[in-house]
């Protein structure tokens, strides 16, 4: 075995599984709290991508980019949360998957209108734009600072959910509504807060993907359905569940691709096996959700309070 | 109530539609505008699908947002035997029948253990299973697709090859699922499922298992979309993952909730009304593009009004076109 | 008929059913009464069968059905009403009290005729909305109704289950006094060939309906016994003077 390409497909599958959790973080929360749906936030995903290109090339810098292009969709997520989300929340699900159904068509089209169909590149810095040795082992740097970034982000989430005031009425308000309500606190504007942070934490998946794959329309309505998967794993409402979901999908994903053929060769003919792995990896997680669904119709850590 | 006449508006229009369905080919023929046949065609298999849709979400109050599915897979039904020389069309269906049968039984005995927005995310997670799994296909062309040589064959008595003899079989088919489910939601089963839609927990201390009676419900929706699956694959020739991608499905719930939901005739006109907007917005753009009046509009335009349109229906438009068409005169 | 043997539940720390016994007879009314929070309707939940006790067990007919489904309760004969109306709102008031007859005419896998024209199913709703005092009202839409329709509606349900034992949460709930007394009187009519588990709050009802009355007070059952003796009981006057 190729332990170099092991480590490397391990690192692809621990960035997809970062990627992952900032996209499916924001979407846990929305749920829990507001219990919205929202199909749209793999809009915001690519959003972030496209702000973060534009800029890139205005700026020329990638990080300062970076920085610009999280506030914008930030911004774009308290628009959105204005205008129209905010009518849903007493909405029944029906109506929020098509008006979330609906912006996705919006942002799919105001993009190609303002950006073209063409994909866009970003350049990244030298310094990250390549690859670093250890002994015999070779590192891609931007995969790692993908990691390093998101960890980073995951800390910050956590140090804001579970030791500030505005982290306790999120979770408070993520087992009981009406009890935020009750303490008075203005429940529009956390409201508008959460989702305008999720949208901006999309925007951060979105920008760090860009880099490697481009951007392109619809970039973000393939990968939130993972992300979906991820927070149905995790259980809806718990950011601690959608991280190691995150992680877990990703790694799984990644892994099963590269290596399940090599499995499958051990129990088949060489032929099926290369015929059955792609298949059977493209439904790996979701026969893992199928799985953990059967034994924990609630995911793995239902927050508390959640009947 | 007992007359054969259509008194409401509502009934009127429906049978208008009706009518103007069954006279498409007689107007194609006359006017040489072929192109609409191909454009009736899609509305009526899309109404089917929207229809089994409507069993669901409508009737049954099951939000699913992977419908599409089984219109791929129904779809396959066809393209798969094809590609091995299999042109028998009864085989094709008997193969959609179980393969969505057998998914819908797997599937919604796992989603329907959950509710609410767990499964409308359970049903998109199995949808996108697969679409991932038919674009990992090689052998049927992946990503690529496949293209259907040959259309079914039920015999001598009827050739697809014939563009208005599918159009009239589609056609019929719809009409048999329009009566099928008209029976079914006002029969017994009809009634259980839908009481299970309003207070499903009531329905359990009367003594429902409203699960199995659900489970069920969801096997004949699945059943009934992969038969518009397969005539689908039939009308386009060519198939690819493409057409169960999660946005077809949210495209079926728009056509459902356009008509209006728990509506018989509801699917027939939201489909229509969504087909008909798609091939008519962008030509609207031309037009205007044409007229010379300076600044041209972008061509993805229509896409744009789509989604707006959508948010409005929603937000302002409760009950979609049958709500439209029964609403009553304020006084 | 029933018996409840040893009856558990716990919510955190609190027990809300403690140690309940319970044996209710064939033909007989059996009440419930008890001070607020005294554990009344976890109590007929669990009966029901949409709470798990912790621990005992719930006997219906001589059988263990402890652990079954509210739905495979249902059918052996047990139904129920509830405290806070809970019925089909957007049917009418023969559809709701039709689908309780549909329950006991065996499986509903019938998928062509319709059930609205159904004699089978009609004949015996109307049956049970004029047991009520509702024939007059069946086409209108539960939703449009009054509150007092609905409690009326609710042993309509009930009774059209042709149960073998009826659990009644609260019938009275929210009624005026004209209405609950028009309630009496058709609950004494079904009496006369059912057997009622029956929770009220309603004392003048719970002593001109009930057989047998059981004090149930912080989960615990503190005396059984006829109208006269519970009337005398000390422990009951105490714990009654005490709360109302």
């Amino acid at each position: 075995m190729d332990w170099n390409l092991f480590v490397i497909q391990f690192i692809n599958g621990l960035q997809l599984g970062i990627l992952l959790f900032l996209l499916a973080s924001g979407l846990t929360l929305i749920f829990g709290i507001m219990d919205f749906i929202n199909l749209a936030h793999g809009s915001f995903y690519m959003v972030g991508a496209y702000f973060c290109a534009t800029l890139t090339f205005l700026t020329g810098s990638f990080v300062l980019a970076a920085l610009i292009a999280v506030g914008g969709v930030f911004i774009v997520g308290v628009i959105v949360e204005t205008t129209i989300v905010k009518r849903l929340y007493r909405s029944d699900h029906l109506d929020q998957v098509l008006v979330t159904f609906g912006l996705i068509l919006v942002f799919d089209t105001l993009v190609q209108m303002i950006w073209g169909p063409e994909g866009m590149v970003i350049p990244l810095p030298a310094v990250l734009d390549g690859q670093f040795e250890v002994g015999s082992m070779v590192f891609p740097s931007y995969r790692l600072l993908i990691i390093v970034s998101g960890l980073l982000v995951a800390a910050g989430l956590y140090v804001l959910v579970m030791k500030t005031r505005l982290g306790m009425l999120i979770r408070a308000g993520a087992s009981n509504r009406d009890m935020v309500s009750a303490l008075g606190v203005n429940i529009n504007r956390l409201f508008m807060l959460v989702f305008a942070l999720g949208a901006a934490l999309a925007g951060l998946s979105g920008l760090l993907i860009a880099p490697i794959t481009e951007t392109n329309i619809g970039m973000g309505n393939g990968i939130i359905i993972l992300a979906f998967v991820v927070i149905i794993i995790g259980g809806i409402g718990s950011i601690k569940g959608a991280f190691y979901a995150a992680l877990i999908v990703g790694l799984i994903d990644t892994m099963g691709r590269s290596y399940l053929d090599s499995l499958l060769k051990l129990f088949m003919s060489v032929q099926n096996a290369e015929t059955a792995a792609p298949a059977i990896s493209a439904m790996l997680i979701y026969i893992l959700m199928a799985l953990i669904l059967a034994v924990r119709p609630q995911g793995l850590f239902p927050p508390a309070g959640a009947a | 109530m007992n007359s054969c006449l259509p008194r409401t508006l509502s009934g009127i229009v429906y049978t208008g539609v009706i009518v103007v369905l069954a006279l498409m080919p007689v107007f194609v023929q006359l006017s040489g505008q072929i192109f609409y046949l191909d454009i009736f065609s899609r509305i009526m298999i899309l109404a089917i699908a929207a229809l089994s849709l409507n069993l669901l979400i409508g009737y049954g109050g099951m939000i699913s947002l992977g419908h599409a599915a089984f219109l791929g897979i129904g779809a396959y039904c066809v393209g798969i035997p094809v590609y091995y020389e299999i042109y028998n069309g009864w085989i094709h269906l008997a193969l959609a029948i179980v393969a969505c049968g057998v998914f819908a039984l797997v599937t919604g005995a796992i989603s329907l253990r959950t509710k609410g927005v767990y499964f409308i995310m359970i049903t998109l997670a199995f949808a996108q299973m697969v679409y991932f799994t038919f674009v990992s296909l090689e052998e049927y062309g992946g990503d690529d697709g496949l293209v259907i040589e040959l259309r079914s064959e039920f015999g001598s008595w009827l050739d697809l090859e014939d563009n208005i003899a599918l159009y009239y079989t589609i056609f019929g088919v719809l009409l048999l699922s329009l009566f099928f489910v008209h029976r079914l939601v006002h029969a017994r089963f009809g009634r259980v499922i839908l009481g299970s839609k309003f207070n499903e927990r009531r329905m359990q201390s009367l003594g429902f298992e409203t699960y199995r009676y659900r489970l069920v419900c969801y096997v004949i929706s699945g059943i009934m979309c992969g038969i518009a699956g397969l005539f689908l694959g039939n009308f386009t020739s060519f198939i690819s993952p493409e057409m169960m991608d999660w946005t077809r499905s949210g495209e079926l719930i728009f056509m459902v909730i356009l008509g209006g939901t728990g509506v018989l005739f509801g699917p027939v006109v939201g489909a229509g009304v969504f087909i008909l907007l798609e091939v008519w917005l962008p030509q609207i753009i031309t037009f205007i593009n044409g007229l010379g009046l300076g600044a041209k509009l972008p061509h993805e335009l229509w896409h744009l009004i789509f989604g707006v349109t959508l948010i409005a229906v929603v937000l302002f438009g409760r009950g979609g076109i049958h709500g439209l068409l029964t609403r009553k005169k304020r006084p | 008929m029933l018996d409840i043997l040893n009856l558990e539940k716990q919510f955190g720390g609190i027990k809300a059913v403690d140690n309940v016994n319970l044996h209710v007879k064939e033909h007989e009314i059996h009440a419930i009464i008890g001070p607020n929070g005294a554990g009344k309707t976890t109590l007929i939940s669990q009966v029901a069968g949409e709470l798990m006790p912790d621990a005992g067990q719930i006997r219906f007919m001589g059988r263990d059905i402890t652990f079954m489904r509210p739905a495979q309760r249902a059918r052996k004969g047990l139904a129920r009403s509830f405290q806070i109306t809970s019925v089909m709102l957007p049917m009418t008031l023969l559809e709701n009290v039709s689908m309780a007859v549909q329950s006991r005419k065996g499986h509903s896998f019938r998928f062509w005729h319709a059930a609205a024209n159904d004699r089978e199913l009609i004949d015996e709703a109307v049956m049970a909305l004029d047991a009520v005092g509702l024939s007059n009202r069946a086409n209108r839409v539960a939703k449009e109704v009054s509150h007092g329709e609905h409690r009326q509606l609710e042993i309509a349900m009930a009774i059209a289950m042709e149960p073998r034992l009826l659990l009644l949460d609260e019938p009275m709930a929210g009624m005026g006094q004209e209405e609950s007394m028009e309630l009496v009187a058709v609950l004494n009519e079904i009496k006369k060939h059912k057997t009622i588990l029956l929770i009220e709050h309603d004392m003048d009802a719970v002593f001109s309906l009930a057989d047998q009355i059981s004090v149930l007070v912080y989960g615990k059952i503190i005396a059984t016994g006829g109208k006269d003796e519970i009337r005398a009981n000390p422990e009951v006057q105490q714990a009654y003077l005490g709360e109302s």
